[in-house]
């Protein structure tokens, strides 16, 4: 079986779709002759052609409407943002043309919106960020944010065969960093189905994508704790169950990430644990995030900002030892 | 005042030779710059990304002299020339790339994302390309609100013209008569993208048409020519001449950052801009004696050794700054977790 990069995994998907399904088209800033940013699509100009590897001009708005139109007439597009942060100019039609448009009239839009997203790279406020909330505020679009290679490979696979639109969330952090093997042609991965990372009786923590790693890294740091961790792998739909579940088990919860806390996903699980497991609960529910300031550049500045491997097994100490 | 993309000859008289000795130094002092902080990215030094303007230092130069002390600037990733111009230091610059807490943004935001309203007119812009359009329109829209002769400047690439902001900014300014001059940096490449991939037109200037605006054509290598054009949009913007497009044509002599080989780009392209570098152009027509060289030389490395040696001393941030800053009242972000109390 083949060993593969997240990177490599989400190029494999991408081209398994492409081969299986003619409708599949790609459309991006520099994703052709130069294969993308981050080398994604490499290759895929010569095998594909440019009818169906589209380098596009410099113009979100354009691009992403032109996806719209697109699948509106058969095709299944699938958008790269050289930067997630680039989404923001698109977000009109995003959030107000795609997401509601089966709601208003009945016209599914199969599109997938992908690109890197994530801080630690030391890239500064505009090539870090979380935008996930931005869309899971936005009903009639999917959230999707896989933690590991097969995720990433089988869930891009189910984006791009959904009638919906999604949005898929690629950890640019973990591109080159973590590895896994991928068989070639893996079924696709049921979008909305968390996963439990590691099992666990004390207490549960509840991640996605780049800090998945850092809470199991935790896990194992907390010898006489055992932590159950749940990696959401989609944040919308959220695994309702998964989460109620592992906290009826374990009776604590933390949730981490790394976009900022107002708004941000842990608030939402918290809420939920309120209305669906408050008499299960033996501790405050604990949220592990970064602060409510935009991602700051400079490494100290960064580290400080995004949750550690440290914070992660203080703050469960504490919740286990409440 | 013809809206359609011509080679009119530009008017203002080129500057004393005093002057011009001051802008060659600029241009030397951004090119020293530039190489000093590409050696030192090889070196593992420089945090995160790196922007070139190698080639292309004619733009940023002439188009910063062209303004007056009060006029405003809206630079990009490929105006560090026009920065040094408006009165930015090379240790503003080195402490970015440095990512020190003595840098303008306090190790906050990188590269040259940093500006001071005030002081040099500077506004620090954002990565996403075509933002600056609209903004600089609105200060200018201040400056005419408030009775202020300001003239708003601010450049976007060949790749940025096909932004939404581009035409939405540039149409109200036109619409507005405000004086805002946009200076399109065509220097052939956006990213991998050539400008025969971005617009049908042969001149992006012709762009112009479309807003009701002058659009003009110029050669973006001729520091002289730069200055000349640049200064004519100024003046007809600050005479109330409305907007005002001006393309001038250059190359990116890298890629598009240290990471990018740029093998898209044919190597011929390279070596015929090579031929058109504006440094060296310059230095013929004015006819630098080598005396006149080796003082610029001289004072341009000075600077750049104090400004590497002062980013290189400069503490790094403490992390808790990170927390300051977002208001005018640090009080409001607050972020002491449950289980650190
Ligand atoms: C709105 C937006 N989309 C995508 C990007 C990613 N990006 C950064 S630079 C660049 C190419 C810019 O080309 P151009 O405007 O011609 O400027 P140049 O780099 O050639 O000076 C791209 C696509 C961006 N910064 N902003």
């Amino acid at each position: 079986m083949p060993e593969r990069t997240y990177l490599q995994a989400i190029s494999q998907a991408l081209r398994e779709e492409m081969e299986s399904d003619p409708s599949v088209i790609l459309l991006g800033e520099d994703i052709g002759v130069y294969g993308g940013a981050f080398k994604v699509t490499e290759g895929f100009l010569d095998r594909f052609g440019p009818n169906r590897v589209i380098d596009t001009t410099l113009s979100e708005e354009g691009f992403v409407g032109a996806a719209i139109g697109a699948a509106y007439a058969g095709l299944r597009p699938v958008v790269e943002f050289q930067f997630i942060d680039f989404i923001a100019c698109a977000f009109d039609l995003i959030v107000n043309f795609a997401a509601t448009s089966r709601y208003r009239w009945g016209q599914g839009v199969p599109v997938t919106f992908r690109g890197p997203w994530g801080a630690g790279s030391r890239a500064g406020p505009f090539h870090s960020r979380s935008v996930e909330m931005w869309f899971a505020h936005s009903p009639g679009i999917k959230v999707v944010a896989p933690a590991t290679p097969s995720d990433a490979h089988g869930l891009l696979k189910a984006c791009i065969r959904d009638n919906d639109p999604c949005l898929f969330l690629e950890h640019k952090y973990l591109y080159r960093r973590v590895k896994e093997e991928v068989p070639d042609g893996a079924p696709p991965i049921p979008i909305g189905k968390a996963r439990i990372a590691r099992e666990g009786k004390d207490l549960t923590i509840v991640s996605y994508g780049m800090m998945l790693h850092r809470c199991l890294e935790a896990a194992a740091r907390l010898e006489d704790v055992s932590a159950e961790v749940i990696d959401l792998r989609t944040i919308y739909p959220l695994d309702r169950d998964a989460v109620v579940e592992s906290v009826r088990k374990t009776n604590k919860v933390m949730i981490v990430h790394e976009d900022t806390r107002t708004g941000g996903l842990a608030g939402e699980i918290a809420a939920l644990l309120n209305e669906e497991a408050f008499e299960h609960l033996d501790g405050p529910i604990v949220r592990v995030t970064a602060p409510d300031t935009p991602v700051p550049f400079s490494p100290p500045l960064e580290d400080f900002f995004l949750p550690g491997v440290e914070t992660i097994v203080r703050a469960a100490r504490r919740l286990a030892a409440y | 005042m013809s809206p359609k993309a011509s080679k009119a000859p530009p008017a203002p008289a080129d500057p004393p030779r005093a002057v011009q000795l001051e802008m060659y130094y600029f241009m030397r002092l951004t090119r020293t710059l530039d190489e000093r902080a590409h050696a030192l990215h090889r070196q593992g030094k420089i945090v995160g990304g790196l922007f070139s303007s190698l080639g292309q230092e004619a733009i940023s130069v002439g188009s910063a002299f062209a303004l007056d002390r009060g006029d405003y600037l809206g630079p990009l990733i490929r105006n560090l020339g026009a920065v040094l111009v408006r009165g930015h230091t090379p240790r503003e610059v080195m402490t970015q790339y440095f990512a020190r807490a003595t840098s303008p943004t306090r190790g906050k935001d990188n590269s040259q994302h940093f500006g001071d309203v005030r002081r040099t007119g500077v506004v620090a812009y954002i990565s996403m390309l075509g933002t600056m359009v609209p903004v600089m329109a609105g200060m200018a829209l201040a400056a005419r609100i408030r009775g202020e002769r300001r003239v708003a400047l601010t450049y976007v690439g060949d790749g940025a013209t096909s932004t939404g902001d581009f035409y939405e900014g540039l149409n109200f300014a036109a619409v507005q008569r405000l004086p805002l001059v946009v200076i399109i940096e065509n220097n052939g490449y956006a990213y991998s993208t050539p400008v025969s991939r971005q617009t049908l037109l042969k001149d992006l200037a012709e762009k112009a048409r479309a807003f009701g605006i002058p659009g003009y054509v110029g050669d973006g290598n001729d520091v002289l020519e730069v200055y000349r054009m640049t200064r004519r949009c100024v003046e007809d913007a600050r005479a109330g001449g409305g907007a005002q497009l001006l393309e001038l044509k250059t190359f990116r002599m890298r890629g598009h950052a240290p990471h990018d080989a740029a093998e898209y780009v044919p190597r011929e392209l390279f070596e015929e801009w090579a031929r058109k570098d504006p440094i060296e152009r310059f230095e013929r027509a004015l006819g630098l004696s080598p005396e006149e060289r080796r003082a610029v030389e001289e004072r341009v490395q000075k600077e750049v050794d104090d400004a590497v040696e002062f980013a290189e001393n400069s503490p790094w941030p403490e992390g808790p700054e990170a927390l300051r800053g977002v208001f005018e009242d640090d009080s409001l972000v607050r972020f002491t977790p449950w289980w650190e109390r």
